[in-house]
């Protein structure tokens, strides 16, 4: 289509570090105009850094963007607007109390007084209401509206501004699959009406049922483009995952015993009251390591935390050796007690307190125990020699119990958290994301360990968005997605595109 | 956007950064001392020999200092928990009256266990006042510096209903209390000194300096060294952390708020039992907010509060001298002096980080000699 | 109609009591609004007062007294501006120092410069707002009932007094009905919207403030030029917190802040008027409790007790741009 119009959109080697962290690294993307074009990768593969350039919130340290064969510079949002890009931001950047026609002239007003502009607005939305179907009260309040009006506010906001160059980061994450349907009418109309629609997700089935073209990026990298009909989820799926450098554990056959955490149907809800876990049931054995893969935001997180006793259950029950936990006694201190260790995802916020000696993040949890002294007072000798002691079983540079938490390594930070977790023995292990930002020695390091622990019959839940971690580790695997257990694997029996669908939500017949 | 700092040495981020915020806070005053016409060197002259000069200088400023350490250890255990308690001034004041009830209903009590009892008495009051706040934080998400605000206008409410209306002094105009009996009393020091025959000029330092000492080593073993000082020190810094670790943020809440009450207590020790012996009106007269530049200036660690008070309190007594020398300089200096403490140490103390680290880096690059 | 000309009085010593606290009120308001909590209302009452009190005593002008309370208080405006906008410092802890300050320079001055204890010299009537009597007020007043509502509440008030009355229609209208004040209500709720939408949060935070100090400066201009005709220390004598807890039992809005704001007059006038004063039945109020009324009520608000107090969901929080 169009083939003689300059692209809507061209970026050429794009470059952009945080830090140490290489977030896109000399990317390439052409975007033609008047189609659905879809940009897939795994989590943190730089999709929404990239995005984040073209929208001007972030400048790039090297490169240029064309827009419609223009090279344009964009320094501020405010540019990218007069470009004609608009971009609907994953978390919505809406303003709750104010009313929908508020927050679409936000920055559109029209003049120094609102009933100037509010009329033409008024008009506009209605217009577009009509054109594209996409219909919402102007006077409702913005907070009162559900996920998916909230994002077709979004949408508005961007045509109002006259955006032809539309972008949308993850819309699907926060819809449910009949809001879903209903965004990608809308993005149909759209197209059809010229506009050009950049469309990034990491779930291959939107991208089949969308997209007209599709590019791939993988750890920074812009990958492979392909024409959406002419390609197929297991060569997606292949190219999101890419050839990683395979992280082979040592690892012997799995010896399981009798059932050590078992859930029953488990409903866990966000603080906004939404079930990101809903009917949830499985069982852990001693000496095995259960696997949960899925897209990161299926409900992982706060299966994790509802098992550590951070989140309260909605509904459903959690049994410890067969013992129902009341749920007074669900909390990270009685779950302690009763033998769960708990390597959460997240060892900046949660995990670790950054601002303490090395020593005083490493009691973290079990603070109350004799250990560390048995009168009122801690003993400092028996906090830094306790700390010693795990710093040398997993290996932790600088062996300094004394130094800030902040100032070690993201690899040895871990190792902090694990050491932790292990070394008070456990009889079931939760870890989530344990080589998050931990490099390629630590990965193999903690692995081994994790392993070690199967082996000496603990029981394991590997929570991970990693898949080659999952299939590295796991003896069993179970797969979430939208908050439910979409199949079940043994790791021998599948491959990365059959649990990539799985993860998709693609039914369990597929691949 | 400026691009990340890179982190500076220990010695500077503890030491160096501190002290060039409170210098820039001294220079600005310095600045405001010339704008009214005096000469800053020989008003800080003047201030020092008022407050150092002789032992009567040193027993004011120490008698001071007291209620600043008091006040300041007040106010820093709650920074430990990443609260901001304002109310300081409010629970020191409340804290009188407990003071005051015990000293003067409970004379049974035999010898100094009556003055033992009313220090008890004013902890647990302050505790009280503090820990109503501190539970509608906790429990009801009621902000808790506003609601300290409104308390310390509240105390100011109760204190002068019940001093003019329930327990003045029969036949009395002042609104304050009889006086209380000897044994409610916390001993002076030219008192306790003259017992071993050293004469020392009478002046209102009093044994609550060892008390206040006394709590500065407490606060510092509690907040190190126990369990409940971990458990403060974690939500203060990562509450999220703090829940991971099994640890419930509300009643640490509660808990510190009850200390930080307790702590302000001391304010009535030193100024009620130790100086005035008798319930009076508005004897905090703002030291719970001298406590707020204390606490900023000490870091919130006990060894720097003792440090900071001191200073305060050379600035209060030596300010009184300084306002004989040179009218023109009145006591109200030694507010703006606070303020701009609090200002420099505590609102913009990251204001001079970057041109240290600069400074820093610049030094360190050059090549040695 | 004892009662009732009794009620006049208070009600109209109450109107003028609620004067700064109106001002102030609708001060915080503006730079809450746009996020930046504000707890050094109080200290900036007090520069208002002082600087209007001491540019009147010196050129004998009331306006030129008013010019320089205000632009006073908007220069400590800007100062809590920068701390808690460009250095991101924790917005209570600078307005402390604020009040810290502007209580110890005020006092500093007034009695570096006149020597009589920090108060400054009484100013001249013509040095001072006068009352602006309306037509045939004396004439009306014998009409009952709207006579008096006419004489004493609506005729008899200076400038400021009208002018403090008007802002708060003015400030609804702004507030609701104009770019600026759309995109400062959308700041102090979300200021990532406001950045994405291509605007910029320092801009409208920085607006925000000078006009909180432009409003707070006039509340001390009323103190000194309207009421008193003179600058004491610590004159301001709460009402900038008690204009804080208007703000949050008015939950951040401007009419009812107007009412919360009379209240809180209405009820100091009272306290005042009940000084000893026996009433039947209730035996002598309290005039502490009635003084502590507004205290008690914010805090019970705050709590939930009645209805729930929501400040804007960005106040006191610096923004930094991040993913």
């Amino acid at each position: 289509m169009a083939a003689q119009a300059p692209p809507a959109i061209e970026l050429i080697g794009i470059d952009k570090s945080f830090g140490p962290v290489h977030a896109n690294n000399n990317v390439n993307l052409v975007v033609e105009r008047g189609i659905i074009h879809g940009i897939v990768g795994e989590n943190g593969a730089g999709k929404s850094t990239l995005m984040s350039i073209l929208y001007g919130f972030y400048e790039a340290d090297s490169g240029e963007i064309h827009v419609n064969g223009e090279p344009v510079r964009i320094r501020s949002s405010r540019e990218a607007i007069s470009h004609g890009i608009g971009m609907v931001h994953q978390h919505f950047m809406l303003v709750p109390p104010l009313s929908v026609l508020e927050n679409v002239m936000l920055g559109a007003e029209g003049g120094p007084l609102l009933a100037e502009g509010a009329g033409a607005i008024r008009k506009r939305l209605a217009e577009l209401g009509r054109e594209y179907g996409l219909v919402v009260d102007p006077d409702a309040i913005v907070g009162e509206l559900s996920v998916g009006l909230e994002q077709r506010v979004e949408i508005l906001k961007a045509l109002v501004r006259g955006a032809e160059i539309l972008v949308l980061d993850e819309p699907t994450a926060v819809l449910t699959p009949a809001e879903a349907d209903q965004l990608f009418e809308m993005l149909r109309v759209l197209k059809s009406e010229n506009k050009t629609i950049i469309f990034i997700t990491h779930k291959l089935r939107e991208i089949m049922s969308l997209t007209d073209r599709v590019s791939v990026m993988r750890r920074g990298e812009m990958v492979a483009t392909f024409d959406t009909a002419s390609t197929s989820p297991p060569e997606l799926a292949d190219a999101m995952v890419g050839r990683k450098v395979i992280l082979k554990v040592e690892k012997g056959p799995s010896h399981p015993g009798p059932v050590a955490l078992e859930a029953r149907n488990l409903v866990v809800r966000d603080d906004r009251g939404v079930a990101r876990i809903d009917g949830v049931s499985f069982a852990l054995r001693e000496g095995e390591i259960l696997g949960v893969a899925g897209v990161a935001g299926n409900g992982q997180s706060e299966l994790l935390e509802a098992l550590a006793g951070i989140r309260p259950l909605s509904s459903g029950e959690i049994l410890i050796e067969g013992q129902p936990v009341p749920a007074h006694e669900l909390n990270p201190h009685m779950e302690r007690l009763l033998g769960v260790g708990h390597v959460p995802e997240d060892r900046h916020r949660v995990g670790l307190v950054m601002a303490f000696e090395a020593c005083e993040s490493a009691m973290l949890g079990f603070h109350r125990e004799p250990v560390y002294g048995k009168g009122l007072f801690y003993s400092r000798s028996a906090i830094v020699s306790d700390a010693e002691k795990k710093m040398d079983a997993f290996d932790v540079r600088p062996r300094a119990p004394l130094l800030r938490t902040a100032n070690f390594s993201g690899g040895n930070q871990q190792k902090i958290v694990l050491a932790r977790e292990i070394e008070r023995n456990p009889k079931i292990l939760l870890v989530g994301q344990p080589t998050r930002g931990v490099d390629i020695g630590a990965i193999e390091f903690i692995h081994r360990r994790i392993v070690a622990q199967r082996d000496a019959g603990k029981a394991v839940l590997l929570v991970s968005v990693e898949l080659d971690e999952i299939f590295a580790l796991s003896d069993r695997i179970i797969v979430l997605c939208g908050g439910r257990i979409t199949g079940e694997r043994r790791p021998e029996e599948t491959n990365a595109q059959d649990l990539g669908l799985l993860m998709a939500g693609v039914s369990e017949r597929a691949a | 956007m400026s691009t990340p700092l890179k982190p500076l040495p220990a010695w500077a981020d503890v030491a160096l950064i501190p002290l060039v915020n409170v210098a820039a806070a001294f220079v600005i005053s310095g600045f405001v001392v010339l704008a009214i016409g005096e000469n800053p060197l020989e008003a800080v002259q003047s201030l020092i020999l008022g407050a150092l000069g002789d032992l009567e200088g040193i027993g004011y400023t120490l008698f001071y200092a007291t209620s600043f350490i008091f006040t300041g250890l007040s106010v820093a255990i709650c920074f430990h928990a990443g609260l901001f308690n304002i109310g300081t001034e409010g629970q020191a004041y409340i804290a009188g009256l407990g003071a005051a009830l015990v000293a003067l209903h409970f004379g049974f009590l035999p010898g100094y266990t009556l003055a033992i009892a009313a220090i008890i008495g004013a902890a647990l009051f302050g505790a009280a006042f503090a820990a109503i706040p501190g539970y509608l934080q906790a429990y009801r998400d009621s902000h808790i510096v506003i609601t300290t605000i409104m308390f310390n206008y509240i105390a100011s409410a109760i204190m002068g209903y019940l001093l003019v209306n329930v327990l003045r002094k029969p036949g009395q105009m002042n609104a304050e209390t009889t006086p209380f009996g000897d044994t409610a009393l916390v001993p002076q020091f030219h008192e306790v000194l003259a017992h071993f025959g050293i004469t020392w000029p009478v002046t209102p330092f009093n044994l609550s300096f060892l008390l206040a000492l006394i709590c500065c080593l407490a606060v510092w073993l509690l907040i190190w060294r126990t369990r409940l000082g971990y458990e403060i020190r974690t939500v203060g810094a990562n509450p999220t952390a703090a829940v991971y670790g099994g640890i419930s943020p509300a009643r640490v809440t509660v808990v510190t708020t009850l200390l930080s009450g307790a702590l302000a207590g001391g304010v009535a020790a030193n100024v009620i039992l130790g100086d005035q012996h008798r319930l009076i009106l508005e004897f905090v007269g703002g030291f719970g907010f001298v406590g707020i530049a204390v606490a900023l200036m000490g870091r919130a660690h006990p060894v720097g509060i003792i440090l900071a008070a001191i200073l305060f309190g050379v600035l209060y007594q030596g300010g009184q001298a300084l306002s004989i020398d040179m009218p023109k300089i009145s006591r109200d200096m030694i507010v703006v002096i606070q303020g701009l403490v609090v200002l420099f140490a505590g609102a913009l103390e990251h204001m001079f980080r970057r041109p240290v680290a600069t400074l820093l880096a610049r030094r360190t690059t050059q090549p040695p000699i | 109609m004892e009662w009732f000309d009794a009620f006049i009085v208070v009600f109209a010593s109450g109107m003028r009591l609620a004067v700064p606290l109106i001002l102030a009120c609708l001060a915080g308001l503006w730079s809450e609004r746009s996020g930046v909590v504000d707890i050094g209302l109080e200290g900036k009452i007090l520069v208002g007062a002082f600087a209007s009190a001491a540019a009147a005593t010196f050129t004998g002008s009331v306006w030129l007294g008013l010019l320089a309370g205000v632009a006073a208080a908007v220069v400590f405006s800007l100062i809590h501006g920068y701390a808690s906008i460009d250095q991101r410092a924790n917005q209570i802890v600078s307005g402390t120092a604020i009040n810290m300050v502007a209580d110890g320079l005020t006092a500093l001055i007034g009695n570096a410069i006149w020597s009589q204890g920090g108060r400054t010299p009484q100013l001249p009537a013509h040095a001072q707002f006068g009352a602006i009597i309306w037509p045939f007020a004396n004439e009306i007043g014998a009409v009952p009932i709207i006579g008096p509502i006419y004489q004493h509440l609506i005729s008899g008030h200076d400038i400021v007094t009208y002018v403090a009355f008007l802002l708060v229609p003015l400030t609804y209208w702004a507030l609701y009905s104009t770019r600026f004040g759309l995109r400062l209500r959308a700041v102090g709720e979300n200021p990532a919207a406001v950045d994405t939408a291509g605007i910029s949060v320092r801009g409208l935070r920085y607006g925000a403030v000078v006009i909180c100090g432009v409003l707070v400066g006039l509340a001390g201009v009323y103190l000194v030029l309207s009421q008193e005709g003179y600058f004491q220390p610590h004159m301001s004598a709460g009402r900038g917190f008690i204009a804080l807890a208007a703000l949050v039992f008015a939950k951040w809005r401007p009419w009812p802040a107007l009412g919360t704001c009379l209240l809180f007059g209405f009820l100091d006038a009272l306290a005042i008027r009940l000084q000893g004063a026996e009433l039947p039945v209730i035996g002598s109020v309290p005039v502490q409790a009635i003084e502590a009324l507004p205290y008690i009520l914010t805090v019970v608000l705050l709590a939930g007790f009645i209805g729930k107090a929501i400040p804007p969901r960005a106040s006191g929080i610096p923004y930094v741009k991040e993913r």
